[in-house]
Protein backbone atom coordinates (compact mmCIF):
# COMPACT_ATOMS: atom_id res chain seq x y z
CA UNK A 1 0.00 0.00 0.00
CA UNK A 2 2.77 2.53 0.74
CA UNK A 3 4.70 1.42 -2.48
CA UNK A 4 1.59 2.63 -4.10
CA UNK A 5 0.72 5.86 -2.24
CA UNK A 6 3.19 8.24 -4.86
CA UNK A 7 1.42 6.54 -7.79
CA UNK A 8 -2.09 7.06 -6.20
CA UNK A 9 -1.19 10.77 -5.83
CA UNK A 10 0.20 11.45 -9.02
CA UNK A 11 -2.59 10.07 -11.04
CA UNK A 12 -5.16 11.69 -8.58
CA UNK A 13 -3.18 15.49 -8.97
CA UNK A 14 -3.26 14.46 -13.17
CA UNK A 15 -6.99 13.61 -12.67
CA UNK A 16 -7.38 17.20 -11.42
CA UNK A 17 -5.02 18.95 -13.61
CA UNK A 18 -7.06 17.39 -16.52
CA UNK A 19 -10.65 16.93 -15.34
CA UNK A 20 -11.85 20.82 -16.66
CA UNK A 21 -9.75 20.12 -20.39
CA UNK A 22 -10.84 16.88 -20.52
CA UNK A 23 -14.89 18.33 -19.79
CA UNK A 24 -14.32 21.03 -22.19
CA UNK A 25 -12.82 18.91 -25.62
CA UNK A 26 -15.45 15.73 -24.67
CA UNK A 27 -18.28 17.99 -24.37
CA UNK A 28 -17.23 19.88 -27.56
CA UNK A 29 -18.27 16.85 -29.48
CA UNK A 30 -21.28 16.49 -27.91
CA UNK A 31 -24.02 15.91 -30.43
CA UNK A 32 -26.80 17.24 -27.83
CA UNK A 33 -27.45 20.99 -27.18
CA UNK A 34 -25.73 21.31 -23.70
CA UNK A 35 -22.22 20.41 -22.70
CA UNK A 36 -23.16 18.26 -19.91
CA UNK A 37 -23.96 14.78 -19.32
CA UNK A 38 -24.97 12.55 -20.42
CA UNK A 39 -23.05 12.44 -23.48
CA UNK A 40 -25.47 12.55 -26.40
CA UNK A 41 -23.89 10.51 -29.27
CA UNK A 42 -20.31 12.40 -30.74
CA UNK A 43 -20.58 14.40 -33.57
CA UNK A 44 -18.53 18.32 -35.05
CA UNK A 45 -21.42 19.58 -35.84
CA UNK A 46 -20.60 22.94 -33.18
CA UNK A 47 -16.89 23.06 -35.18
CA UNK A 48 -18.72 23.75 -38.20
CA UNK A 49 -21.10 26.03 -36.94
CA UNK A 50 -18.56 28.22 -35.30
CA UNK A 51 -16.60 27.87 -38.73
CA UNK A 52 -19.77 29.43 -40.48
CA UNK A 53 -19.96 31.99 -37.92
CA UNK A 54 -18.28 35.56 -38.80
CA UNK A 55 -17.86 36.68 -35.60
CA UNK A 56 -15.77 33.91 -34.02
CA UNK A 57 -13.79 33.39 -37.19
CA UNK A 58 -12.95 37.47 -37.41
CA UNK A 59 -12.07 37.03 -33.84
CA UNK A 60 -9.89 34.31 -34.01
CA UNK A 61 -7.88 36.25 -37.45
CA UNK A 62 -7.93 39.17 -34.95
CA UNK A 63 -6.14 37.02 -31.83
CA UNK A 64 -3.11 35.40 -34.74
CA UNK A 65 -2.56 38.87 -35.84
CA UNK A 66 -2.43 40.48 -32.38
CA UNK A 67 -0.37 37.50 -31.37
CA UNK A 68 2.04 37.00 -33.86
CA UNK A 69 2.95 40.91 -34.55
CA UNK A 70 3.29 41.70 -31.03
CA UNK A 71 5.14 38.98 -30.25
CA UNK A 72 7.96 40.15 -33.00
CA UNK A 73 7.79 43.83 -32.01
CA UNK A 74 8.50 42.42 -28.45
CA UNK A 75 11.18 40.47 -29.38
CA UNK A 76 12.80 42.57 -31.81
CA UNK A 77 12.79 45.65 -29.04
CA UNK A 78 13.94 42.66 -26.53
CA UNK A 79 16.44 41.84 -28.37
CA UNK A 80 17.77 45.23 -29.40
CA UNK A 81 17.88 46.42 -26.00
CA UNK A 82 19.23 42.91 -24.77
CA UNK A 83 22.51 43.85 -27.16
CA UNK A 84 23.01 47.28 -26.54
CA UNK A 85 23.39 46.26 -22.15
CA UNK A 86 25.59 42.96 -22.50
CA UNK A 87 27.44 44.42 -25.25
CA UNK A 88 28.13 47.95 -24.29
CA UNK A 89 28.95 49.75 -21.26
CA UNK A 90 26.30 52.33 -20.63
CA UNK A 91 26.32 54.73 -17.76
CA UNK A 92 23.02 53.56 -15.15
CA UNK A 93 23.07 49.71 -16.83
CA UNK A 94 21.25 48.50 -13.79
CA UNK A 95 18.56 51.15 -13.56
CA UNK A 96 17.94 50.51 -17.19
CA UNK A 97 17.51 46.79 -16.89
CA UNK A 98 15.25 47.63 -13.71
CA UNK A 99 13.30 49.88 -15.69
CA UNK A 100 12.73 47.30 -19.10
CA UNK A 101 12.11 44.74 -16.37
CA UNK A 102 9.49 46.86 -14.15
CA UNK A 103 6.07 46.42 -16.12
CA UNK A 104 6.48 42.39 -15.19
CA UNK A 105 5.84 43.50 -11.37
CA UNK A 106 3.17 44.64 -12.38
CA UNK A 107 -0.27 42.92 -12.72
CA UNK A 108 -2.03 43.00 -16.10
CA UNK A 109 -5.17 44.83 -15.02
CA UNK A 110 -3.36 47.73 -14.15
CA UNK A 111 -1.27 48.10 -17.25
CA UNK A 112 -4.61 48.18 -19.20
CA UNK A 113 -5.74 50.53 -16.57
CA UNK A 114 -3.69 52.52 -17.42
CA UNK A 115 -2.66 52.34 -20.87
CA UNK A 116 -6.56 52.86 -21.57
CA UNK A 117 -6.69 55.76 -19.77
CA UNK A 118 -3.39 57.68 -21.82
CA UNK A 119 -5.33 56.42 -24.80
CA UNK A 120 -8.83 58.04 -23.79
CA UNK A 121 -6.68 61.52 -22.87
CA UNK A 122 -4.73 61.64 -26.24
CA UNK A 123 -8.39 60.45 -27.99
CA UNK A 124 -6.65 57.75 -29.05
CA UNK A 125 -9.21 55.18 -30.53
CA UNK A 126 -9.20 51.54 -28.94
CA UNK A 127 -8.63 48.72 -31.54
CA UNK A 128 -6.44 45.48 -32.31
CA UNK A 129 -3.34 48.54 -31.93
CA UNK A 130 -3.92 49.44 -28.95
CA UNK A 131 -4.36 45.86 -27.69
CA UNK A 132 -1.39 44.80 -29.65
CA UNK A 133 0.46 47.40 -27.95
CA UNK A 134 -0.63 46.42 -24.38
CA UNK A 135 1.07 43.08 -25.53
CA UNK A 136 4.15 44.60 -26.57
CA UNK A 137 4.12 46.06 -23.16
CA UNK A 138 3.95 42.73 -21.20
CA UNK A 139 5.57 41.19 -22.95
CA UNK A 140 8.66 43.15 -23.81
CA UNK A 141 10.42 42.55 -20.49
CA UNK A 142 9.74 38.88 -20.98
CA UNK A 143 11.78 39.11 -24.00
CA UNK A 144 14.55 41.11 -22.80
CA UNK A 145 15.34 39.19 -19.83
CA UNK A 146 15.37 35.65 -21.97
CA UNK A 147 17.51 37.20 -24.75
CA UNK A 148 19.61 39.02 -22.17
CA UNK A 149 20.48 36.18 -20.02
CA UNK A 150 21.51 33.80 -22.51
CA UNK A 151 23.90 36.39 -23.98
CA UNK A 152 27.48 34.81 -22.62
CA UNK A 153 30.53 35.55 -22.77
CA UNK A 154 32.21 33.13 -25.20
CA UNK A 155 29.49 34.67 -27.81
CA UNK A 156 31.58 38.30 -27.26
CA UNK A 157 34.14 36.44 -28.47
CA UNK A 158 32.67 35.13 -32.18
CA UNK A 159 31.04 38.92 -32.79
CA UNK A 160 35.05 40.26 -31.93
CA UNK A 161 36.46 37.92 -34.68
CA UNK A 162 33.49 38.34 -36.78
CA UNK A 163 34.44 42.39 -36.13
CA UNK A 164 38.05 42.13 -36.82
CA UNK A 165 37.53 39.85 -40.66
CA UNK A 166 35.93 43.43 -41.83
CA UNK A 167 32.34 42.87 -40.85
CA UNK A 168 30.90 45.92 -40.16
CA UNK A 169 28.10 46.31 -37.06
CA UNK A 170 24.56 45.18 -38.91
CA UNK A 171 26.56 42.00 -40.43
CA UNK A 172 27.63 41.35 -36.88
CA UNK A 173 24.49 41.13 -35.35
CA UNK A 174 22.38 39.55 -38.01
CA UNK A 175 25.07 37.28 -39.19
CA UNK A 176 26.85 36.17 -36.18
CA UNK A 177 24.81 37.32 -33.08
CA UNK A 178 21.41 36.58 -33.91
CA UNK A 179 22.32 32.73 -35.59
CA UNK A 180 23.81 31.98 -32.26
CA UNK A 181 21.40 32.96 -30.38
CA UNK A 182 18.63 31.50 -31.75
CA UNK A 183 17.23 29.20 -29.40
CA UNK A 184 16.80 32.24 -26.92
CA UNK A 185 15.12 34.29 -29.86
CA UNK A 186 12.60 32.06 -30.63
CA UNK A 187 11.96 31.09 -27.24
CA UNK A 188 10.88 34.65 -26.17
CA UNK A 189 9.24 34.43 -29.36
CA UNK A 190 6.92 31.59 -29.06
CA UNK A 191 6.36 32.39 -25.05
CA UNK A 192 5.23 35.84 -26.09
CA UNK A 193 2.81 34.55 -28.67
CA UNK A 194 1.00 32.41 -26.18
CA UNK A 195 0.97 35.03 -23.74
CA UNK A 196 -0.99 37.23 -26.08
CA UNK A 197 -3.11 34.41 -27.65
CA UNK A 198 -4.31 33.53 -24.40
CA UNK A 199 -4.36 37.22 -22.55
CA UNK A 200 -8.19 38.50 -21.47
CA UNK A 201 -8.46 41.64 -19.37
CA UNK A 202 -5.54 43.85 -21.84
CA UNK A 203 -7.26 42.98 -24.73
CA UNK A 204 -10.67 43.64 -23.11
CA UNK A 205 -9.96 47.02 -22.05
CA UNK A 206 -7.98 48.00 -24.90
CA UNK A 207 -10.67 46.47 -27.63
CA UNK A 208 -13.94 48.20 -28.75
CA UNK A 209 -15.50 46.41 -32.13
CA UNK A 210 -12.72 44.00 -33.37
CA UNK A 211 -11.85 41.85 -30.43
CA UNK A 212 -9.75 38.82 -29.94
CA UNK A 213 -10.61 35.44 -29.23
CA UNK A 214 -10.76 35.33 -25.28
CA UNK A 215 -12.68 38.61 -24.97
CA UNK A 216 -15.57 36.66 -27.90
CA UNK A 217 -15.76 34.03 -25.93
CA UNK A 218 -16.25 36.04 -22.54
CA UNK A 219 -19.06 38.22 -24.86
CA UNK A 220 -20.39 34.71 -25.39
CA UNK A 221 -19.98 33.37 -21.87
CA UNK A 222 -23.27 35.80 -20.60
CA UNK A 223 -25.43 33.53 -22.86
CA UNK A 224 -24.65 30.48 -21.14
CA UNK A 225 -23.00 26.72 -21.18
CA UNK A 226 -23.26 25.83 -24.64
CA UNK A 227 -20.94 22.96 -27.17
CA UNK A 228 -20.00 26.14 -29.29
CA UNK A 229 -18.09 27.64 -26.54
CA UNK A 230 -16.60 24.09 -25.77
CA UNK A 231 -15.47 23.94 -29.57
CA UNK A 232 -13.75 27.41 -29.52
CA UNK A 233 -12.36 27.18 -26.34
CA UNK A 234 -10.50 23.35 -27.21
CA UNK A 235 -9.64 25.12 -30.30
CA UNK A 236 -7.52 27.80 -28.18
CA UNK A 237 -6.46 25.03 -25.85
CA UNK A 238 -5.21 23.44 -28.88
CA UNK A 239 -3.22 26.51 -30.45
CA UNK A 240 -1.40 27.65 -26.88
CA UNK A 241 -0.18 23.52 -26.65
CA UNK A 242 0.77 23.58 -30.12
CA UNK A 243 2.81 26.22 -29.33
CA UNK A 244 4.40 25.39 -26.02
CA UNK A 245 4.90 22.06 -27.61
CA UNK A 246 7.01 23.49 -30.72
CA UNK A 247 8.85 25.63 -28.40
CA UNK A 248 9.92 22.78 -26.32
CA UNK A 249 10.96 20.60 -29.31
CA UNK A 250 12.36 23.02 -31.56
CA UNK A 251 14.75 24.95 -28.40
CA UNK A 252 15.20 22.81 -25.96
CA UNK A 253 15.93 19.94 -27.66
CA UNK A 254 18.08 21.35 -29.56
CA UNK A 255 19.62 22.99 -26.89
CA UNK A 256 20.49 19.55 -25.08
CA UNK A 257 22.03 17.85 -28.19
CA UNK B 1 37.25 52.33 -32.63
CA UNK B 2 36.81 54.98 -29.90
CA UNK B 3 34.87 54.68 -26.52
CA UNK B 4 32.50 57.56 -27.33
CA UNK B 5 31.11 56.31 -30.46
CA UNK B 6 30.75 52.83 -28.95
CA UNK B 7 28.36 53.95 -26.00
CA UNK B 8 26.15 56.03 -28.68
CA UNK B 9 25.95 52.61 -30.53
CA UNK B 10 24.87 51.12 -27.34
CA UNK B 11 22.51 53.79 -26.72
CA UNK B 12 21.17 53.65 -30.52
CA UNK B 13 20.31 50.20 -29.86
CA UNK B 14 18.42 50.19 -25.78
CA UNK B 15 16.45 53.12 -27.26
CA UNK B 16 13.83 51.76 -29.08
CA UNK B 17 12.64 49.47 -25.93
CA UNK B 18 13.31 51.96 -23.18
CA UNK B 19 11.37 54.85 -25.34
CA UNK B 20 8.76 52.40 -25.40
CA UNK B 21 8.66 51.31 -21.71
CA UNK B 22 9.04 54.49 -20.48
CA UNK B 23 6.24 56.17 -23.27
CA UNK B 24 3.74 52.82 -22.52
CA UNK B 25 4.43 52.20 -19.42
CA UNK B 26 5.46 54.96 -16.79
CA UNK B 27 3.31 57.53 -18.56
CA UNK B 28 0.77 55.25 -17.96
CA UNK B 29 1.42 54.42 -14.62
CA UNK B 30 2.32 58.10 -13.43
CA UNK B 31 -1.03 59.20 -15.30
CA UNK B 32 -2.65 56.35 -13.28
CA UNK B 33 -0.97 57.59 -10.04
CA UNK B 34 -2.27 61.20 -10.56
CA UNK B 35 -5.87 59.97 -11.72
CA UNK B 36 -6.03 58.00 -8.29
CA UNK B 37 -5.55 61.58 -7.00
CA UNK B 38 -8.04 63.53 -8.42
CA UNK B 39 -12.38 63.39 -7.96
CA UNK B 40 -15.19 63.02 -10.03
CA UNK B 41 -17.72 65.60 -9.83
CA UNK B 42 -20.68 64.48 -11.97
CA UNK B 43 -18.94 63.54 -14.72
CA UNK B 44 -16.25 66.33 -14.58
CA UNK B 45 -12.70 65.12 -13.87
CA UNK B 46 -10.58 67.63 -11.46
CA UNK B 47 -7.53 67.17 -10.88
CA UNK B 48 -5.61 68.29 -7.82
CA UNK B 49 -4.38 66.66 -4.86
CA UNK B 50 -7.61 65.37 -3.16
CA UNK B 51 -7.05 62.14 -0.92
CA UNK B 52 -10.83 61.23 -1.15
CA UNK B 53 -10.71 58.39 -3.32
CA UNK B 54 -8.40 56.93 -0.46
CA UNK B 55 -10.45 57.92 2.24
CA UNK B 56 -13.58 56.84 0.57
CA UNK B 57 -11.52 52.87 1.07
CA UNK B 58 -11.98 53.34 4.76
CA UNK B 59 -15.61 55.00 4.71
CA UNK B 60 -17.24 52.82 2.21
CA UNK B 61 -17.46 49.23 4.27
CA UNK B 62 -17.54 46.89 0.60
CA UNK B 63 -14.34 48.79 -0.52
CA UNK B 64 -12.95 47.42 2.78
CA UNK B 65 -14.95 44.47 2.06
CA UNK B 66 -13.21 43.53 -1.20
CA UNK B 67 -9.74 44.18 0.10
CA UNK B 68 -10.80 41.62 2.78
CA UNK B 69 -11.81 39.08 0.31
CA UNK B 70 -9.42 39.27 -2.02
CA UNK B 71 -6.83 38.52 0.77
CA UNK B 72 -8.92 35.80 2.29
CA UNK B 73 -9.10 33.95 -1.47
CA UNK B 74 -5.29 34.67 -2.11
CA UNK B 75 -3.87 33.16 0.96
CA UNK B 76 -6.52 29.99 0.66
CA UNK B 77 -5.08 29.63 -2.68
CA UNK B 78 -1.38 29.67 -1.62
CA UNK B 79 -1.73 27.65 1.00
CA UNK B 80 -3.95 25.22 -0.55
CA UNK B 81 -1.94 24.79 -3.53
CA UNK B 82 1.71 24.59 -2.18
CA UNK B 83 0.38 21.54 0.11
CA UNK B 84 -1.08 19.98 -3.11
CA UNK B 85 2.19 20.90 -5.14
CA UNK B 86 4.69 19.77 -2.51
CA UNK B 87 4.08 15.84 -2.69
CA UNK B 88 3.29 16.25 -6.43
CA UNK B 89 6.65 17.93 -7.07
CA UNK B 90 8.03 15.28 -4.53
CA UNK B 91 6.73 12.04 -6.40
CA UNK B 92 7.81 13.66 -9.86
CA UNK B 93 11.52 14.21 -8.46
CA UNK B 94 11.95 10.89 -6.55
CA UNK B 95 9.25 7.90 -7.63
CA UNK B 96 9.08 8.80 -11.30
CA UNK B 97 13.02 7.34 -13.32
CA UNK B 98 14.77 10.22 -14.61
CA UNK B 99 14.38 9.70 -17.95
CA UNK B 100 10.92 9.70 -17.68
CA UNK B 101 10.69 13.13 -15.40
CA UNK B 102 10.44 15.57 -18.02
CA UNK B 103 8.21 14.19 -19.46
CA UNK B 104 5.76 14.00 -16.52
CA UNK B 105 6.72 17.49 -15.88
CA UNK B 106 5.90 18.60 -19.04
CA UNK B 107 2.54 17.22 -18.78
CA UNK B 108 1.74 18.57 -15.76
CA UNK B 109 1.97 21.70 -16.66
CA UNK B 110 0.04 21.39 -20.22
CA UNK B 111 -3.31 22.75 -19.18
CA UNK B 112 -1.17 25.79 -17.59
CA UNK B 113 -1.11 27.33 -21.10
CA UNK B 114 -4.92 28.14 -21.47
CA UNK B 115 -6.01 31.46 -21.22
CA UNK B 116 -7.70 32.23 -18.37
CA UNK B 117 -11.10 32.61 -19.74
CA UNK B 118 -11.06 29.10 -20.88
CA UNK B 119 -9.99 27.55 -17.74
CA UNK B 120 -12.39 28.98 -16.22
CA UNK B 121 -15.33 28.00 -18.20
CA UNK B 122 -13.78 24.80 -18.07
CA UNK B 123 -14.33 24.68 -14.21
CA UNK B 124 -17.77 26.33 -14.60
CA UNK B 125 -18.69 23.50 -17.00
CA UNK B 126 -17.52 20.45 -13.86
CA UNK B 127 -18.98 22.48 -11.32
CA UNK B 128 -22.39 23.39 -12.89
CA UNK B 129 -25.37 22.64 -11.70
CA UNK B 130 -25.65 19.58 -14.14
CA UNK B 131 -22.35 19.35 -14.47
CA UNK B 132 -19.77 16.35 -14.28
CA UNK B 133 -19.00 16.58 -10.61
CA UNK B 134 -22.88 17.16 -9.14
CA UNK B 135 -24.01 13.45 -11.80
CA UNK B 136 -21.15 11.79 -10.23
CA UNK B 137 -22.05 12.54 -6.83
CA UNK B 138 -26.30 11.72 -7.49
CA UNK B 139 -25.29 9.12 -9.68
CA UNK B 140 -22.94 7.09 -6.66
CA UNK B 141 -26.15 8.27 -4.25
CA UNK B 142 -23.99 10.52 -2.39
CA UNK B 143 -26.01 13.03 -2.55
CA UNK B 144 -29.74 13.21 -3.11
CA UNK B 145 -30.30 16.96 -4.59
CA UNK B 146 -27.21 18.69 -6.60
CA UNK B 147 -24.68 20.40 -5.15
CA UNK B 148 -24.39 24.03 -5.29
CA UNK B 149 -20.55 24.45 -6.57
CA UNK B 150 -20.56 27.57 -9.29
CA UNK B 151 -20.80 30.96 -8.06
CA UNK B 152 -19.15 29.88 -4.83
CA UNK B 153 -15.85 31.27 -3.30
CA UNK B 154 -15.47 27.45 -3.48
CA UNK B 155 -15.58 27.56 -6.90
CA UNK B 156 -12.96 30.74 -7.31
CA UNK B 157 -10.76 28.89 -4.95
CA UNK B 158 -10.54 25.53 -7.04
CA UNK B 159 -10.46 26.78 -10.64
CA UNK B 160 -7.57 28.79 -8.98
CA UNK B 161 -5.65 26.29 -7.08
CA UNK B 162 -5.85 24.41 -10.17
CA UNK B 163 -3.72 27.13 -12.02
CA UNK B 164 -1.37 27.80 -9.36
CA UNK B 165 -0.30 23.75 -8.52
CA UNK B 166 1.28 23.58 -11.87
CA UNK B 167 3.34 26.54 -10.84
CA UNK B 168 4.17 25.52 -7.90
CA UNK B 169 5.34 22.15 -9.37
CA UNK B 170 7.69 23.04 -11.40
CA UNK B 171 9.11 25.90 -9.07
CA UNK B 172 9.67 23.34 -6.09
CA UNK B 173 10.11 20.29 -8.31
CA UNK B 174 13.40 22.71 -9.71
CA UNK B 175 14.50 23.12 -6.01
CA UNK B 176 13.92 19.42 -5.45
CA UNK B 177 15.91 18.76 -8.35
CA UNK B 178 19.18 20.25 -6.90
CA UNK B 179 19.22 18.82 -3.90
CA UNK B 180 22.26 16.42 -3.53
CA UNK B 181 21.29 12.80 -2.08
CA UNK B 182 23.72 13.25 0.27
CA UNK B 183 22.10 15.47 2.54
CA UNK B 184 19.49 12.84 3.40
CA UNK B 185 21.76 10.40 4.14
CA UNK B 186 23.69 12.21 6.04
CA UNK B 187 20.46 13.02 8.34
CA UNK B 188 19.51 9.55 8.13
CA UNK B 189 23.09 8.17 9.07
CA UNK B 190 23.23 10.67 12.28
CA UNK B 191 19.96 9.24 13.22
CA UNK B 192 17.68 11.13 12.14
CA UNK B 193 13.79 9.53 11.62
CA UNK B 194 12.05 10.28 7.92
CA UNK B 195 10.10 12.37 9.24
CA UNK B 196 12.73 14.60 11.24
CA UNK B 197 15.23 14.20 7.94
CA UNK B 198 12.45 16.00 6.30
CA UNK B 199 11.49 18.46 8.98
CA UNK B 200 14.83 20.03 9.32
CA UNK B 201 16.67 19.20 6.48
CA UNK B 202 14.37 18.95 2.95
CA UNK B 203 12.01 21.56 3.81
CA UNK B 204 14.74 24.71 4.79
CA UNK B 205 16.36 23.37 1.85
CA UNK B 206 13.60 23.57 -0.27
CA UNK B 207 12.05 26.99 0.76
CA UNK B 208 13.11 29.41 -1.70
CA UNK B 209 11.26 26.75 -4.37
CA UNK B 210 8.33 27.07 -2.28
CA UNK B 211 8.36 31.19 -1.81
CA UNK B 212 9.18 31.98 -5.20
CA UNK B 213 6.11 29.43 -6.24
CA UNK B 214 4.21 31.62 -3.33
CA UNK B 215 4.95 34.97 -4.62
CA UNK B 216 3.65 34.32 -7.77
CA UNK B 217 0.86 32.89 -7.02
CA UNK B 218 -0.33 35.98 -4.80
CA UNK B 219 0.59 38.58 -7.10
CA UNK B 220 -0.98 36.26 -10.08
CA UNK B 221 -3.82 35.66 -7.69
CA UNK B 222 -4.14 39.38 -6.20
CA UNK B 223 -4.27 40.88 -9.46
CA UNK B 224 -7.07 38.45 -11.63
CA UNK B 225 -10.43 39.59 -12.67
CA UNK B 226 -11.69 37.12 -14.65
CA UNK B 227 -11.46 33.93 -12.26
CA UNK B 228 -13.47 35.15 -9.50
CA UNK B 229 -15.73 37.13 -12.15
CA UNK B 230 -16.36 33.95 -13.92
CA UNK B 231 -16.57 31.16 -10.98
CA UNK B 232 -17.66 32.98 -8.15
CA UNK B 233 -20.75 34.83 -9.15
CA UNK B 234 -21.77 37.76 -7.88
CA UNK B 235 -22.37 37.07 -4.15
CA UNK B 236 -18.57 38.84 -3.13
CA UNK B 237 -16.22 40.36 -5.25
CA UNK B 238 -12.69 41.14 -5.46
CA UNK B 239 -10.70 44.42 -5.88
CA UNK B 240 -10.02 43.93 -9.71
CA UNK B 241 -13.84 43.29 -9.86
CA UNK B 242 -14.79 46.21 -7.94
CA UNK B 243 -12.41 47.80 -10.18
CA UNK B 244 -13.78 46.64 -13.40
CA UNK B 245 -17.61 48.29 -11.99
CA UNK B 246 -15.58 51.23 -11.41
CA UNK B 247 -15.07 51.69 -15.08
CA UNK B 248 -18.03 50.10 -16.39
CA UNK B 249 -20.89 51.34 -14.50
CA UNK B 250 -19.80 54.70 -13.25
CA UNK B 251 -16.45 55.50 -15.31
CA UNK B 252 -15.27 56.87 -12.18
CA UNK B 253 -11.37 56.28 -13.16
CA UNK B 254 -9.96 58.08 -9.71
CA UNK B 255 -11.49 55.29 -7.48
CA UNK B 256 -10.84 52.49 -9.72
CA UNK B 257 -6.78 54.53 -10.07
CA UNK B 258 -6.76 54.38 -6.50
CA UNK B 259 -7.77 50.75 -5.94
CA UNK B 260 -5.12 49.65 -8.55
CA UNK B 261 -2.41 51.40 -6.38
CA UNK B 262 -3.84 49.70 -3.16
CA UNK B 263 -3.34 46.98 -5.60
CA UNK B 264 -0.39 47.68 -6.08
CA UNK B 265 1.04 48.54 -2.21
CA UNK B 266 -0.23 45.10 -1.33
CA UNK B 267 1.80 43.35 -3.87
CA UNK B 268 5.06 45.26 -2.74
CA UNK B 269 4.15 44.13 0.72
CA UNK B 270 4.07 40.88 -0.08
CA UNK B 271 7.13 41.12 -2.19
CA UNK B 272 8.78 42.21 1.36
CA UNK B 273 7.81 40.08 3.16
CA UNK B 274 8.92 36.89 1.05
CA UNK B 275 11.95 38.91 -0.18
CA UNK B 276 14.32 37.29 2.26
CA UNK B 277 13.51 34.15 0.14
CA UNK B 278 13.35 34.53 -3.12
CA UNK B 279 15.40 33.22 -6.43
CA UNK B 280 13.78 34.58 -8.90
CA UNK B 281 16.85 34.57 -11.46
CA UNK B 282 17.12 30.54 -10.25
CA UNK B 283 13.69 29.18 -11.35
Amino acid sequence: MMRLLPWLYLAAMFTFIYLPVGVLVLFSFQDGGLPVPPVEGLSLRWYADILTDRRLVDALTNSLIVAISSGAVAVVLGFCAAYALARHVLPGAALLRGLLIAPLTVSYLIVGLGLLMVMNRLGIGLSLWTAGIGHVVINLPICFAIIYASMGAQHKNAERAARDLGANEAQVVLLVTVPMLAPAILAAFFLSVTLSWDEFIIAFLLTRFDVTLPVEIWNLLRSGLSPRLNAVGSIVFLVSVTTVLVLELLVFRRRRS
Amino acid sequence: MNARRETLRGWGFAAPALIWTALLFVVPFAVMGAMSLAVLDGRTLIWGLHFDNYAALTEKAYLLRAIFVSLEITVTVTVVSILLAYPLAWVIAFHVPPRWQRLVLLLTILPFWTSYVVRSYAWLLVLAREGVVNTALTGLGLTAEPVTLASTRFATVTGFVHFFVMLLTLTIYANLIQLSPNYRRAAMDLGASAFQTFRHVILPLTLPGIMTGAFLTFVLCIGDYITPQILGGNNELTVPQVIMVQLGRRADFPLASALAIVLMAIVTLAYLGFARWLRLDRV
